[in-house]
Protein backbone atom coordinates (compact mmCIF):
# COMPACT_ATOMS: atom_id res chain seq x y z
CA UNK A 1 0.00 0.00 0.00
CA UNK A 2 1.23 3.64 -0.59
CA UNK A 3 -0.21 6.33 1.78
CA UNK A 4 0.14 10.55 1.89
CA UNK A 5 -0.49 11.65 5.20
CA UNK A 6 -1.12 14.51 7.15
CA UNK A 7 0.78 15.39 10.50
CA UNK A 8 -0.26 14.67 13.25
CA UNK A 9 -0.64 10.49 12.41
CA UNK A 10 -2.97 9.63 14.93
CA UNK A 11 -3.68 5.47 13.45
CA UNK A 12 -0.06 4.19 13.30
CA UNK A 13 -1.25 0.52 13.55
CA UNK A 14 -3.09 0.31 9.89
CA UNK A 15 0.46 0.42 8.29
CA UNK A 16 1.99 -2.81 7.52
CA UNK A 17 5.67 -4.02 6.63
CA UNK A 18 5.87 -3.22 2.95
CA UNK A 19 4.02 0.04 2.93
CA UNK A 20 5.43 3.31 1.54
CA UNK A 21 4.40 6.57 3.08
CA UNK A 22 4.73 9.91 2.33
CA UNK A 23 4.51 12.90 5.14
CA UNK A 24 3.39 16.54 4.66
CA UNK A 25 3.13 18.30 7.70
CA UNK A 26 6.22 18.46 10.25
CA UNK A 27 8.79 16.32 11.21
CA UNK A 28 10.79 16.37 14.46
CA UNK A 29 14.55 15.69 14.22
CA UNK A 30 16.43 13.92 17.32
CA UNK A 31 19.01 11.65 17.38
CA UNK A 32 21.51 10.62 19.87
CA UNK A 33 21.72 13.54 22.15
CA UNK A 34 18.35 15.03 21.11
CA UNK A 35 17.23 11.78 22.47
CA UNK A 36 19.14 11.96 25.85
CA UNK A 37 17.80 15.65 26.35
CA UNK A 38 14.36 15.17 25.63
CA UNK A 39 13.95 12.56 27.92
CA UNK A 40 16.01 13.58 30.79
CA UNK A 41 14.00 17.22 30.34
CA UNK A 42 10.55 16.95 28.62
CA UNK A 43 9.90 17.84 25.36
CA UNK A 44 9.36 21.48 23.98
CA UNK A 45 6.89 20.85 21.61
CA UNK A 46 3.59 17.63 21.44
CA UNK A 47 4.96 14.78 20.16
CA UNK A 48 1.96 12.80 20.19
CA UNK A 49 1.54 11.45 16.56
CA UNK A 50 4.67 13.16 15.50
CA UNK A 51 7.03 11.64 12.66
CA UNK A 52 10.64 11.70 14.06
CA UNK A 53 13.96 11.20 11.70
CA UNK A 54 17.27 10.41 13.16
CA UNK A 55 18.92 12.94 11.12
CA UNK A 56 21.99 15.11 11.57
CA UNK A 57 21.31 17.96 8.69
CA UNK A 58 23.77 20.37 6.90
CA UNK A 59 22.08 23.67 7.22
CA UNK A 60 23.41 27.27 6.47
CA UNK A 61 21.38 30.73 7.24
CA UNK A 62 21.16 32.91 4.41
CA UNK A 63 19.84 36.22 5.18
CA UNK A 64 18.91 35.46 8.83
CA UNK A 65 16.65 32.39 7.30
CA UNK A 66 17.56 28.81 7.75
CA UNK A 67 18.00 27.01 4.44
CA UNK A 68 18.62 23.07 4.71
CA UNK A 69 21.22 21.85 2.24
CA UNK A 70 20.90 18.04 3.19
CA UNK A 71 19.02 15.98 5.52
CA UNK A 72 19.33 11.95 4.59
CA UNK A 73 18.87 9.73 7.82
CA UNK A 74 21.71 8.54 10.28
CA UNK A 75 22.20 4.93 11.56
CA UNK A 76 18.97 4.15 13.43
CA UNK A 77 20.61 1.18 15.89
CA UNK A 78 22.57 4.17 17.84
CA UNK A 79 19.33 5.22 19.72
CA UNK A 80 18.23 1.73 20.24
CA UNK A 81 19.36 2.18 23.94
CA UNK A 82 16.51 4.63 24.45
CA UNK A 83 13.64 4.73 21.70
CA UNK A 84 11.44 2.35 23.72
CA UNK A 85 11.46 5.22 26.86
CA UNK A 86 11.58 7.79 24.25
CA UNK A 87 8.20 6.08 22.08
CA UNK A 88 6.45 5.58 25.52
CA UNK A 89 7.21 9.03 27.33
CA UNK A 90 5.95 10.79 24.24
CA UNK A 91 4.06 8.69 21.62
CA UNK A 92 5.39 9.86 17.92
CA UNK A 93 3.79 7.43 15.49
CA UNK A 94 6.41 7.25 13.05
CA UNK A 95 10.36 6.59 13.62
CA UNK A 96 12.24 7.39 10.20
CA UNK A 97 15.92 6.56 9.95
CA UNK A 98 18.15 3.75 8.24
CA UNK A 99 19.24 0.25 9.44
CA UNK A 100 16.29 -0.79 11.49
CA UNK A 101 16.36 -1.08 15.18
CA UNK A 102 16.03 -3.70 17.75
CA UNK A 103 14.17 -5.74 19.99
CA UNK A 104 13.12 -3.38 22.14
CA UNK A 105 12.17 -0.74 19.80
CA UNK A 106 9.87 -3.68 18.23
CA UNK A 107 8.39 -4.74 21.59
CA UNK A 108 7.85 -0.86 21.86
CA UNK A 109 6.00 0.03 18.86
CA UNK A 110 3.56 -2.84 19.45
CA UNK A 111 2.78 -1.53 22.58
CA UNK A 112 2.55 1.87 21.85
CA UNK A 113 1.02 1.62 18.43
CA UNK A 114 3.93 3.07 16.21
CA UNK A 115 5.62 2.05 13.66
CA UNK A 116 10.03 2.72 12.22
CA UNK A 117 10.06 3.20 8.17
CA UNK A 118 13.46 3.55 6.63
CA UNK A 119 14.39 6.49 4.62
CA UNK A 120 16.75 5.73 1.63
CA UNK A 121 19.97 6.15 2.96
CA UNK A 122 22.57 9.04 1.76
CA UNK A 123 19.48 10.61 -0.01
CA UNK A 124 20.48 13.71 1.75
CA UNK A 125 19.46 16.09 -1.46
CA UNK A 126 16.06 14.76 -1.79
CA UNK A 127 15.24 14.90 1.87
CA UNK A 128 15.90 18.43 1.35
CA UNK A 129 14.27 19.44 -1.50
CA UNK A 130 11.17 18.17 0.41
CA UNK A 131 11.75 20.04 3.46
CA UNK A 132 10.24 23.36 2.69
CA UNK A 133 11.47 25.49 5.69
CA UNK A 134 12.61 25.03 9.14
CA UNK A 135 9.60 25.99 11.89
CA UNK A 136 12.02 25.84 14.82
CA UNK A 137 14.74 24.83 16.37
CA UNK A 138 15.43 23.84 19.82
CA UNK A 139 18.65 23.18 21.79
CA UNK A 140 20.51 24.84 19.20
CA UNK A 141 23.38 26.32 21.22
CA UNK A 142 23.47 23.41 23.56
CA UNK A 143 23.87 20.73 21.07
CA UNK A 144 24.74 22.16 17.60
CA UNK A 145 23.47 21.84 14.35
CA UNK A 146 23.80 18.33 13.85
CA UNK A 147 22.50 17.11 17.25
CA UNK A 148 19.53 20.09 17.84
CA UNK A 149 15.50 19.27 17.71
CA UNK A 150 14.77 20.51 14.37
CA UNK A 151 11.49 20.89 13.74
CA UNK A 152 10.82 20.85 9.70
CA UNK A 153 8.01 21.81 7.78
CA UNK A 154 7.73 19.01 4.75
CA UNK A 155 5.61 17.98 1.47
CA UNK A 156 5.68 14.66 0.37
CA UNK A 157 8.53 13.53 2.78
CA UNK A 158 9.39 9.65 1.21
CA UNK A 159 9.78 7.57 -0.02
CA UNK A 160 9.31 6.15 4.05
CA UNK A 161 9.25 2.47 3.79
CA UNK A 162 7.49 0.42 6.73
CA UNK A 163 10.17 -2.06 7.84
CA UNK A 164 9.02 -2.65 11.55
CA UNK A 165 5.29 -2.62 12.30
CA UNK A 166 3.27 -2.15 15.03
CA UNK A 167 2.34 -5.82 15.15
CA UNK A 168 5.31 -7.25 16.20
CA UNK A 169 6.84 -7.50 12.01
CA UNK A 170 10.29 -6.30 11.16
CA UNK A 171 11.34 -6.75 7.76
CA UNK A 172 14.80 -6.83 8.67
CA UNK A 173 14.89 -10.28 10.80
CA UNK A 174 12.93 -11.77 7.08
CA UNK A 175 15.99 -10.53 4.99
CA UNK A 176 18.14 -11.50 7.40
CA UNK A 177 17.37 -14.74 7.40
CA UNK A 178 17.07 -15.38 4.03
CA UNK A 179 20.60 -13.46 3.83
CA UNK A 180 22.16 -16.15 6.67
CA UNK A 181 20.74 -19.04 4.60
CA UNK A 182 22.06 -17.72 1.05
CA UNK A 183 25.29 -17.36 2.95
CA UNK A 184 25.50 -20.94 4.29
CA UNK A 185 24.99 -22.25 0.77
CA UNK A 186 27.34 -19.93 -0.92
CA UNK A 187 29.99 -21.28 1.96
CA UNK A 188 29.43 -25.03 0.75
CA UNK A 189 30.47 -24.46 -2.86
CA UNK A 190 33.00 -22.35 -2.77
CA UNK A 191 35.98 -23.98 -4.44
CA UNK B 1 45.33 25.56 -8.02
CA UNK B 2 43.00 26.02 -5.19
CA UNK B 3 39.78 27.21 -6.97
CA UNK B 4 40.16 23.71 -8.90
CA UNK B 5 40.50 21.77 -6.26
CA UNK B 6 37.83 23.88 -4.85
CA UNK B 7 35.74 23.11 -8.16
CA UNK B 8 36.59 19.19 -7.80
CA UNK B 9 35.41 19.37 -4.26
CA UNK B 10 32.33 20.62 -4.80
CA UNK B 11 31.78 18.45 -8.42
CA UNK B 12 32.54 15.06 -6.49
CA UNK B 13 30.09 16.08 -3.53
CA UNK B 14 26.93 17.37 -5.58
CA UNK B 15 27.64 15.08 -8.78
CA UNK B 16 27.84 11.27 -8.82
CA UNK B 17 30.56 9.67 -10.87
CA UNK B 18 29.03 9.30 -14.72
CA UNK B 19 30.24 5.45 -14.12
CA UNK B 20 28.11 5.01 -10.68
CA UNK B 21 25.13 6.82 -12.29
CA UNK B 22 25.24 4.49 -14.98
CA UNK B 23 25.88 1.15 -12.52
CA UNK B 24 23.07 2.38 -10.50
CA UNK B 25 20.44 3.00 -13.46
CA UNK B 26 21.16 -0.48 -15.19
CA UNK B 27 21.21 -2.15 -11.68
CA UNK B 28 17.60 -0.55 -11.08
CA UNK B 29 16.22 -1.65 -14.50
CA UNK B 30 17.61 -5.13 -13.61
CA UNK B 31 15.99 -5.55 -10.29
CA UNK B 32 13.36 -6.94 -9.51
CA UNK B 33 12.79 -6.64 -6.11
CA UNK B 34 9.78 -4.42 -5.16
CA UNK B 35 11.95 -3.06 -1.97
CA UNK B 36 14.98 -2.65 -3.92
CA UNK B 37 13.25 -0.89 -6.62
CA UNK B 38 11.59 2.16 -4.21
CA UNK B 39 15.34 2.35 -2.86
CA UNK B 40 17.13 2.58 -6.17
CA UNK B 41 14.37 5.39 -7.35
CA UNK B 42 15.11 7.21 -4.41
CA UNK B 43 19.56 7.12 -4.75
CA UNK B 44 18.18 7.78 -9.17
CA UNK B 45 16.18 11.08 -7.99
CA UNK B 46 18.22 12.20 -5.01
CA UNK B 47 21.53 11.95 -7.01
CA UNK B 48 19.27 13.75 -10.07
CA UNK B 49 18.29 16.69 -7.69
CA UNK B 50 21.91 16.82 -6.39
CA UNK B 51 23.38 17.96 -9.46
CA UNK B 52 20.13 20.31 -10.81
CA UNK B 53 20.45 22.17 -7.32
CA UNK B 54 23.78 22.20 -6.51
CA UNK B 55 23.75 20.23 -2.99
CA UNK B 56 25.82 17.38 -1.67
CA UNK B 57 24.76 14.49 -2.74
CA UNK B 58 24.80 13.05 0.79
CA UNK B 59 24.66 15.38 4.08
CA UNK B 60 27.45 12.87 5.35
CA UNK B 61 29.74 15.19 2.89
CA UNK B 62 32.87 13.08 4.03
CA UNK B 63 36.55 13.17 5.21
CA UNK B 64 38.22 14.95 2.41
CA UNK B 65 40.40 12.89 1.00
CA UNK B 66 43.45 12.36 -1.29
CA UNK B 67 45.78 10.58 -3.58
CA UNK B 68 48.13 12.22 -5.28
CA UNK B 69 50.00 10.40 -7.95
CA UNK B 70 52.81 12.72 -8.73
CA UNK B 71 55.89 12.89 -11.02
CA UNK B 72 59.10 13.36 -10.11
CA UNK B 73 59.52 16.57 -11.49
CA UNK B 74 56.63 18.05 -10.91
CA UNK B 75 58.09 22.17 -10.41
CA UNK B 76 54.71 22.79 -7.81
CA UNK B 77 54.89 19.90 -5.50
CA UNK B 78 55.68 22.38 -2.26
CA UNK B 79 52.58 23.71 -2.94
CA UNK B 80 50.23 20.83 -3.05
CA UNK B 81 49.71 20.48 0.44
CA UNK B 82 49.06 23.81 1.65
CA UNK B 83 46.85 24.53 -1.48
CA UNK B 84 44.65 21.00 -0.64
CA UNK B 85 44.11 22.29 3.27
CA UNK B 86 43.13 25.91 1.87
CA UNK B 87 40.84 24.47 -0.67
CA UNK B 88 39.50 22.34 2.07
CA UNK B 89 38.55 25.32 4.29
CA UNK B 90 37.22 27.22 1.41
CA UNK B 91 35.08 24.13 0.21
CA UNK B 92 33.54 23.60 3.94
CA UNK B 93 31.77 27.16 3.48
CA UNK B 94 31.11 27.34 -0.39
CA UNK B 95 29.57 23.89 -1.21
CA UNK B 96 29.10 23.81 1.79
CA UNK B 97 30.20 20.89 3.58
CA UNK B 98 29.33 19.44 6.71
CA UNK B 99 32.19 19.64 9.39
CA UNK B 100 33.49 16.28 10.09
CA UNK B 101 36.68 16.72 11.67
CA UNK B 102 36.50 15.75 15.31
CA UNK B 103 39.53 15.45 17.63
CA UNK B 104 39.16 11.68 19.40
CA UNK B 105 40.09 12.60 22.74
CA UNK B 106 38.49 16.33 23.49
CA UNK B 107 35.58 15.42 21.43
CA UNK B 108 36.00 19.22 19.62
CA UNK B 109 35.05 19.83 16.01
CA UNK B 110 37.47 21.30 14.34
CA UNK B 111 34.99 23.32 12.34
CA UNK B 112 36.66 23.76 8.83
CA UNK B 113 37.15 19.51 7.91
CA UNK B 114 40.98 19.91 9.03
CA UNK B 115 42.86 19.03 12.13
CA UNK B 116 45.80 16.86 12.69
CA UNK B 117 46.34 14.35 9.59
CA UNK B 118 43.33 15.71 8.09
CA UNK B 119 42.71 16.91 4.91
CA UNK B 120 43.96 12.87 4.66
CA UNK B 121 46.78 13.09 1.79
CA UNK B 122 48.28 10.07 0.02
CA UNK B 123 51.52 10.44 -1.86
CA UNK B 124 52.59 8.42 -4.92
CA UNK B 125 55.10 9.14 -6.63
CA UNK B 126 56.29 8.39 -10.77
CA UNK B 127 58.08 8.98 -13.97
CA UNK B 128 57.08 12.28 -15.08
CA UNK B 129 56.45 16.40 -14.29
CA UNK B 130 52.95 16.61 -13.57
CA UNK B 131 50.29 15.51 -11.27
CA UNK B 132 47.44 13.58 -10.29
CA UNK B 133 44.74 14.81 -7.75
CA UNK B 134 42.06 12.14 -6.75
CA UNK B 135 39.59 14.22 -4.81
CA UNK B 136 37.93 11.24 -3.10
CA UNK B 137 36.08 12.53 0.24
CA UNK B 138 34.73 9.04 2.09
CA UNK B 139 31.84 8.95 3.94
CA UNK B 140 31.90 7.45 7.64
CA UNK B 141 29.28 4.55 7.39
CA UNK B 142 30.65 2.96 4.76
CA UNK B 143 34.24 3.11 6.21
CA UNK B 144 32.91 1.83 9.08
CA UNK B 145 31.98 -1.28 7.00
CA UNK B 146 36.03 -1.58 6.29
CA UNK B 147 38.12 -4.97 7.93
CA UNK B 148 41.80 -6.24 8.05
CA UNK B 149 41.83 -10.09 8.04
CA UNK B 150 45.29 -11.30 9.01
CA UNK B 151 44.62 -14.89 7.49
CA UNK B 152 46.67 -17.68 8.19
CA UNK B 153 48.40 -18.01 4.60
CA UNK B 154 47.32 -22.27 4.72
CA UNK B 155 43.47 -20.72 4.30
CA UNK B 156 44.57 -19.78 0.48
CA UNK B 157 42.42 -18.20 -1.68
CA UNK B 158 38.90 -20.31 -0.63
CA UNK B 159 39.57 -18.88 2.81
CA UNK B 160 40.18 -15.12 1.05
CA UNK B 161 36.68 -15.76 -0.91
CA UNK B 162 35.20 -17.17 1.98
CA UNK B 163 36.07 -14.14 4.61
CA UNK B 164 35.17 -11.59 1.83
CA UNK B 165 31.52 -12.84 1.56
CA UNK B 166 31.20 -12.72 5.11
CA UNK B 167 32.37 -9.21 5.32
CA UNK B 168 29.35 -8.56 3.37
CA UNK B 169 27.24 -10.59 4.75
CA UNK B 170 28.16 -8.70 8.11
CA UNK B 171 27.58 -5.81 6.88
CA UNK B 172 24.33 -6.29 5.63
CA UNK B 173 22.94 -2.68 4.87
CA UNK B 174 24.94 -0.76 7.46
CA UNK B 175 27.41 1.09 4.73
CA UNK B 176 24.09 2.13 2.45
CA UNK B 177 24.21 -0.44 -0.22
CA UNK B 178 24.62 -1.17 -3.52
CA UNK B 179 28.13 -0.85 -2.43
CA UNK B 180 31.51 -1.12 -4.76
CA UNK B 181 34.13 -3.58 -2.39
CA UNK B 182 37.96 -3.30 -2.54
CA UNK B 183 39.87 -5.63 -1.92
CA UNK B 184 43.78 -5.50 -1.13
CA UNK B 185 45.51 -9.00 -1.18
CA UNK B 186 48.88 -9.37 0.54
CA UNK B 187 51.70 -6.60 1.64
CA UNK B 188 51.42 -5.95 5.38
CA UNK B 189 48.46 -4.74 7.56
CA UNK B 190 48.41 -0.91 6.19
CA UNK B 191 49.41 -1.88 2.32
CA UNK B 192 46.38 -4.30 2.12
CA UNK B 193 44.06 -1.29 3.40
CA UNK B 194 45.58 1.20 0.97
CA UNK B 195 45.45 -1.29 -1.98
CA UNK B 196 41.75 -2.21 -1.29
CA UNK B 197 41.18 1.53 -0.62
CA UNK B 198 42.53 2.78 -4.44
CA UNK B 199 40.92 -0.67 -5.89
CA UNK B 200 37.37 0.23 -4.27
CA UNK B 201 37.49 3.96 -5.14
CA UNK B 202 40.27 4.92 -7.97
CA UNK B 203 39.18 1.95 -10.28
CA UNK B 204 36.00 2.56 -12.57
CA UNK B 205 32.60 0.81 -12.02
CA UNK B 206 32.33 -1.47 -13.52
CA UNK B 207 35.87 -2.22 -14.39
CA UNK B 208 38.04 -5.76 -14.00
CA UNK B 209 42.13 -6.62 -12.85
CA UNK B 210 44.11 -6.88 -16.05
CA UNK B 211 45.41 -10.01 -14.73
CA UNK B 212 42.67 -12.85 -15.86
CA UNK B 213 43.47 -14.72 -12.75
CA UNK B 214 42.09 -11.66 -10.56
CA UNK B 215 39.59 -10.78 -12.75
CA UNK B 216 37.98 -14.07 -12.21
CA UNK B 217 38.18 -13.64 -8.54
CA UNK B 218 36.35 -10.36 -8.73
CA UNK B 219 33.61 -11.70 -10.93
CA UNK B 220 33.35 -14.58 -8.79
CA UNK B 221 32.85 -12.24 -5.50
CA UNK B 222 31.19 -9.85 -7.39
CA UNK B 223 28.51 -12.63 -7.93
CA UNK B 224 28.92 -14.29 -4.66
CA UNK B 225 27.68 -10.73 -2.79
CA UNK B 226 25.03 -10.51 -5.38
CA UNK B 227 23.46 -14.06 -4.40
CA UNK B 228 23.25 -12.84 -0.56
CA UNK B 229 19.68 -11.11 -1.25
CA UNK B 230 21.05 -7.94 1.33
CA UNK B 231 19.64 -5.96 -1.55
CA UNK B 232 19.97 -1.85 -1.45
CA UNK B 233 20.20 -0.37 2.34
CA UNK B 234 19.83 -4.20 3.24
CA UNK B 235 15.75 -4.44 2.76
CA UNK B 236 16.59 -7.35 0.15
CA UNK B 237 17.03 -7.41 -3.56
CA UNK B 238 19.53 -8.68 -6.38
CA UNK B 239 22.01 -5.50 -5.94
CA UNK B 240 24.34 -5.52 -3.03
CA UNK B 241 27.34 -4.52 -4.99
CA UNK B 242 27.67 -2.75 -8.17
CA UNK B 243 31.63 -3.76 -8.19
CA UNK B 244 34.43 -5.72 -6.34
CA UNK B 245 37.67 -5.05 -7.67
CA UNK B 246 41.08 -6.51 -5.87
CA UNK B 247 44.63 -5.55 -5.95
CA UNK B 248 47.62 -7.64 -4.79
CA UNK B 249 51.16 -7.13 -3.69
CA UNK B 250 53.50 -10.01 -2.73
CA UNK B 251 53.25 -11.13 0.65
CA UNK B 252 55.91 -12.20 3.51
CA UNK B 253 55.61 -15.75 3.69
CA UNK B 254 54.64 -15.91 7.30
CA UNK B 255 51.31 -13.41 6.39
CA UNK B 256 48.10 -13.08 4.52
CA UNK B 257 46.85 -10.05 4.62
CA UNK B 258 42.84 -9.35 3.72
CA UNK B 259 42.05 -5.68 4.00
CA UNK B 260 38.36 -4.78 2.85
CA UNK B 261 37.25 -1.30 1.80
CA UNK B 262 33.86 -0.60 1.06
CA UNK B 263 32.32 2.76 -0.64
CA UNK B 264 28.31 3.05 -0.47
CA UNK B 265 26.98 4.52 -3.76
CA UNK B 266 27.72 7.63 -2.95
CA UNK B 267 30.70 7.16 -4.63
CA UNK B 268 32.31 10.71 -5.32
CA UNK B 269 35.73 11.15 -7.00
CA UNK B 270 36.97 13.88 -9.20
CA UNK B 271 40.80 13.97 -10.43
CA UNK B 272 42.86 17.31 -11.02
CA UNK B 273 44.91 17.33 -13.48
CA UNK B 274 48.57 19.99 -13.78
CA UNK B 275 50.93 19.65 -16.23
CA UNK B 276 54.24 21.09 -15.45
CA UNK B 277 53.88 24.40 -17.08
CA UNK B 278 50.78 25.04 -13.94
CA UNK B 279 47.73 24.17 -16.64
CA UNK B 280 44.88 23.10 -14.30
CA UNK B 281 42.63 21.19 -15.88
CA UNK B 282 39.59 19.32 -13.18
CA UNK B 283 37.97 15.47 -14.78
Amino acid sequence: MEYHEKTPILDARKYKVGDVIYVTGEVVLARDEAHKKLLEEGAPIDLKGSVIYHCGPVVTKKNGEWKVVAAGPTTSIRMEIFEDQFIEKFHPAIIVGKGGMGEKTLKALKEHGAIYAAYTGGCGALAAERIKSVKEVHFLDELGIPEAVWVFNVEEFGPLVVTMDSHGNSYYDEVDSKAKKNLDTLLKNIK
Amino acid sequence: MIDEIVDAIRRAETQLSEDTVNALKKAYERETNEMARTQLKAIIDNFTVAKNESLPMCQDTGLQTFFIDMGYDFPYRAELKNAITEAVRRATKEVPLRPNAVHPFLHKNSGDNTGRFVPYIHWELREGDDVVIHVIPKGGGSENMSGLYMLPPGVGIKGIKKTVVEHIFRSGGKPCPPTIIGVGIGGGADLALTLAKKAAILRPVPSRHEEEFVAQLEEELYEMANKLGIGPMGLGGDTTVLDVHVEYAHRHPATLPLGIVTQCWANRKRKVHIDANGRVEVI
